[in-house]
């Protein structure tokens, strides 16, 4: 048993290695991840995505990093070529879900009262209320955090972090776990590089690579001319490279070009 | 506060293992808790000490064992521990490595209180 990589991890995740008798009790060995629950429960999301060729994509970052006006421009930019469901996760109200259907795209209001994140039971709730059989690509706007959405899977195929460049450049440092577990790193709100002395992308692109992972980061701008053409490009190679289930589709459906 | 969510979950698992075996009390809990699992162990222990109450760890006690960061670099293969934010490869600077300790989360043990012997 290799006790370092925890390679005697069953596949259930969930048995006792050893039972021993002492004097005073029994001690039990165990090897079981502690959110074994919950990542059980995303792998179950992640066949309900992949069954219906939904590419499912987990936008993180802190309050205020401007996650729902991207995914604002990004459905108006998408309009008539991809077709866009959005989970919304927040502590209370519904204005983003509200937003996010004046576009015309299925939008489900997760509220977590006072959790600081959503995590995989949550998420499992809202797919049910969501059409997944008619839509390509599934937005859940994580609820804004950095700190505590980083530790729970939800079924996504792909991690997104915005990092506003109203916030510090060093903000990778420190918060090494979820700026790691990115695929992709967007620099949010860039058009106002020009007026913030503080921010440098250099030094946020440095504490970036520091993580051991080559993810890419990206510049945009979501408010009055946005500019969005990097995350666009980014999402249709994503959107090319995935090559999705579609096990509820009918083979013969295929054939007939319907 | 994410914490307390870990918490319940562990608290939930070591409640099954204690009932699979007919067991009454759990006496000591042994975890691990690596700096990358994104839980801290300090507020993870403080959450302990409220959610324990009225269950069958109710006096139990939680020990929280840490790991050392520990990456391997994909370019060199150099194997080398360091801090959080600091996970590329110090030895050739290579950017890409892979993490082999320091992201546990895990439940290692747990000490058991058999029931009481029938007379």
């Amino acid at each position: 048993m290799c006790t370092t990589c925890g390679c005697a991890i069953t596949p259930s995740g969930n048995q006792a290695l050893e039972s021993r008798p002492t004097p005073a009790g029994v001690v039990v060995d165990v090897l079981q991840d502690l959110l074994g629950a919950n990542d059980r429960v995303a792998a179950h999301n992640r066949d309900h995505f992949d069954g219906h060729g939904v590419l499912t994509i987990n936008l993180m970052s802190s309050p205020g990093a401007g996650k729902t006006a991207l995914l604002e421009a990004t459905i108006v930019a998408l309009r008539g070529r991809y077709r866009i469901g959005v989970i919304e996760g927040d502590l209370e109200t519904d204005n983003d879900a509200a937003r996010i259907r004046a576009h015309g795209v299925p939008a489900i209001q997760i509220t977590t009262g006072t959790a600081c994140h959503l995590d995989a039971h949550l998420v499992h709730r809202a797919l049910h209320e969501l059409p997944l059989a008619g839509l390509d690509l599934l937005f859940i706007e994580n609820v804004g955090n950095l700190v505590c959405p980083a530790s729970f899977d939800l079924g996504q195929h792909r991690n997104v972090t915005l990092l506003s460049v109203t916030e510090g450049d060093d903000k990778p440092a420190k918060y090494p776990v979820i700026f790691r577990a990115s695929d992709l790193v967007v620099l949010s709100k860039a058009d106002l590089l020009g007026v913030l002395e503080d921010f440098d992308p250099e030094r946020a692109a440095a504490a970036l690579r520091a993580l051991g992972r080559d993810t890419p980061m990206i510049r945009t701008a979501a408010r009055r001319a946005p500019a969005i053409e990097s995350w666009l490009n980014w999402l249709e190679r994503e959107l090319r490279a995935w090559r999705p289930v579609r096990a509820h589709r009918p083979l013969i459906a295929a054939s007939l070009g319907a | 506060m994410h914490e307390l969510s870990v918490c319940l979950a562990l608290l939930r698992q070591v409640a099954q293992i204690a009932e699979g075996r007919g067991l009454v009390a759990i006496e000591r809990i042994t975890i691990e808790v690596g700096p990358l699992s994104g839980v801290e162990p300090t507020l993870l222990a403080g959450a302990f000490s409220i959610a324990r109450a009225g269950g069958c760890a109710a006096q139990a006690v939680l020990v929280i064992e840490s790991t050392a960061v520990t990456i391997d670099c994909v370019s060199c293969g150099e194997r080398s521990q360091t801090v959080p934010n600091r996970l590329s490869c110090s030895v050739c600077g290579g950017v890409i490595t892979r993490i082999v300790a320091g992201d546990e989360l895990r439940l290692r043990r747990v000490e058991l209180t058999p029931p009481p012997a029938l007379s």
